[in-house]
């Protein structure tokens, strides 16, 4: 496809009127905007995988920390990111056949494929805001403790092991009693003014929460968000019940208590630089999807109204599908690094 | 103010256009990579679930696999539905060469520096 040129020497083609690299201005520069972008990026997951080498403390596994999907309980780990890739990867072979449309100057063929690809990005625009709020809003808290303890905790298969828990190790609660345990603390934070509401029994009753001073949960879940190896066994999600689990709870250090994760505090892990590179990184990224929709959609605009057929060429196309399959590509590595590995 | 979105000659890659049977041909690709992509997409979510995260050997290989079946992601992604496998050497390697110099000399000094903070960590508490 580059060889529009084999009659002119290397001299003259280096000469000037005629580029070099048989593309135009505007694709070239697209080009090196990408490098830039590209090692902006890898600086960014080169700095993840720096913290997360020399971190001191368990970092949390991908599968077990995104496990959920809306509206449904149970475990489903990474399905929702695997879709989200693959609603990504869909609308980077949408971009592509509208390039290819766009090569035949077939304008209803390059209207229907950006129209899709920007469907696709939003589509992976809401995926992404679903998860933040999953994330930021967290499944059940954590807390961690003041003392050594040795518990007795059982896993999926009913093994049961004797855990010795050191001083500041992260426990968790399960998402029932965690999120109940939240509310009620929201409530009894909250300044008593419901006196109005009196009358309303039902209101009410739909407000009042348990006291959180007499709440105990019934289980404790160690390594809820991250594993440690001990004989050739992963030991994750191990379930303290009963009275072992009482112990824990009275063993809480307090204001350690942290539900879901913000800038200051996360459940997932001790360390908090967990959270914040997960918000900063998949953030930017998602920032670029987001600028990446806005231009297509004044791009698709112009080839609607038929800008490009006037021009004679649909490079304007190729030159958004660039940085569209940018954004892709990005994700792949976001994908490897943040939930796989 | 001059225009530099016109096509002046013959020299531009873009100006290549291509009629309905070599688009068939072109798409018949499109999605042969459409395919491979999204089986390499199942393959490694289904090995970062079934695979015990156990510290052995067998676990630092798959994390190397999942490296390389990335790796395999990108190429596919900037050689085919990018289009830098079509253009010019020379932008190919404009492109390439100093994002890979940069980019491995970053992961070194990364990584080097990494493993002697929890060298630290290991030593001093």
């Amino acid at each position: 496809m580059s060889g529009q040129a084999e009659h002119v020497t290397k001299d003259e083609l280096w000469g000037g009127n005629r580029s070099p690299f048989s593309v135009s201005y505007g694709k070239m520069m697209m080009w090196f905007f990408l490098v830039s972008d590209a090692l902006t990026f890898g600086g960014l997951l080169t700095a993840y995988g720096v913290i997360r080498h020399g971190s001191s403390e368990l970092w949390p596994v991908g599968e077990q920390v995104f496990e959920a999907l809306p509206g449904l309980h149970g475990s489903y780990p990474l399905v929702y990111v695997a879709l989200m890739t693959f609603i990504l990867i869909i609308s980077s072979v949408t971009m592509v056949l509208a390039v290819e449309a766009g090569h035949r100057m077939d304008k209803k063929g390059v209207v229907k494929w950006l129209g899709l690809t920007i469907i696709g990005g939003f589509f992976f625009l809401s995926s992404q805001a679903w998860e933040w709020s999953h994330f930021i809003h967290g499944s059940g808290g954590g807390f961690q403790i003041n003392q050594p303890l040795t518990v007795i905790a059982a896993d999926d298969a009913g093994d049961t092991y004797q855990i010795a828990l050191d001083n500041g190790s992260w426990v968790h609660m399960s998402s029932d009693f965690g999120h109940k345990y939240e509310h009620a603390m929201e409530a009894s934070e909250e300044p008593v003014a419901h006196d109005d509401h009196a009358g309303h029994g039902e209101h009410v009753a739909s407000e009042t929460h348990e006291d959180i001073s007499t709440m105990v949960p019934d289980e404790i879940i160690l390594n809820k968000y991250t594993l440690e190896h001990k004989d050739g066994k992963d030991l994750r999600k191990l379930v303290v019940k009963g009275d072992e689990a009482k112990k824990i709870w009275a063993a809480m250090e307090p204001g350690s208590m942290a539900f879901g994760a913000n800038m200051q505090k996360n459940e997932y892990a001790i360390q908090q630089q967990y959270a914040n590179f997960f918000f900063f990184v998949t953030g930017f990224h998602g920032f670029h999807v987001f600028s990446g929709v806005l231009i297509n959609i004044i791009v698709w605009l112009m080839a609607v109204k038929g800008i490009f057929e006037k021009r004679g060429h649909y490079e304007m196309i190729e030159k958004i599908g660039l940085y569209w399959h940018f954004v892709d590509l990005v994700w792949v590595f976001v994908f490897t690094f943040f939930y796989l590995i | 103010m001059e225009r530099d979105d016109l096509i002046v000659n013959e020299s531009y890659a873009l100006n290549a256009k291509h009629d309905e049977v070599a688009g068939k041909q072109i798409r018949k690709k499109l999605y042969a990579v459409t395919i491979l992509l999204t089986v390499i997409t199942i393959i490694e979510v289904f090995m970062g679930v079934a695979f015990k995260r156990n510290g052995t050997f067998a676990w630092e290989a798959i994390k190397l696999s999942f490296l390389i079946l990335t790796l395999v992601k990108a190429a596919y992604i900037v050689l085919i539905f990018m289009h830098l496998g079509e253009e010019r050497k020379n932008l190919k390697y404009v492109v390439l060469l100093p994002y890979a110099l940069f980019i491995m000399y970053l992961i070194f000094i990364g990584l080097y520096e990494g493993v002697s903070v929890q060298e630290g960590h290991n030593i001093f508490g």
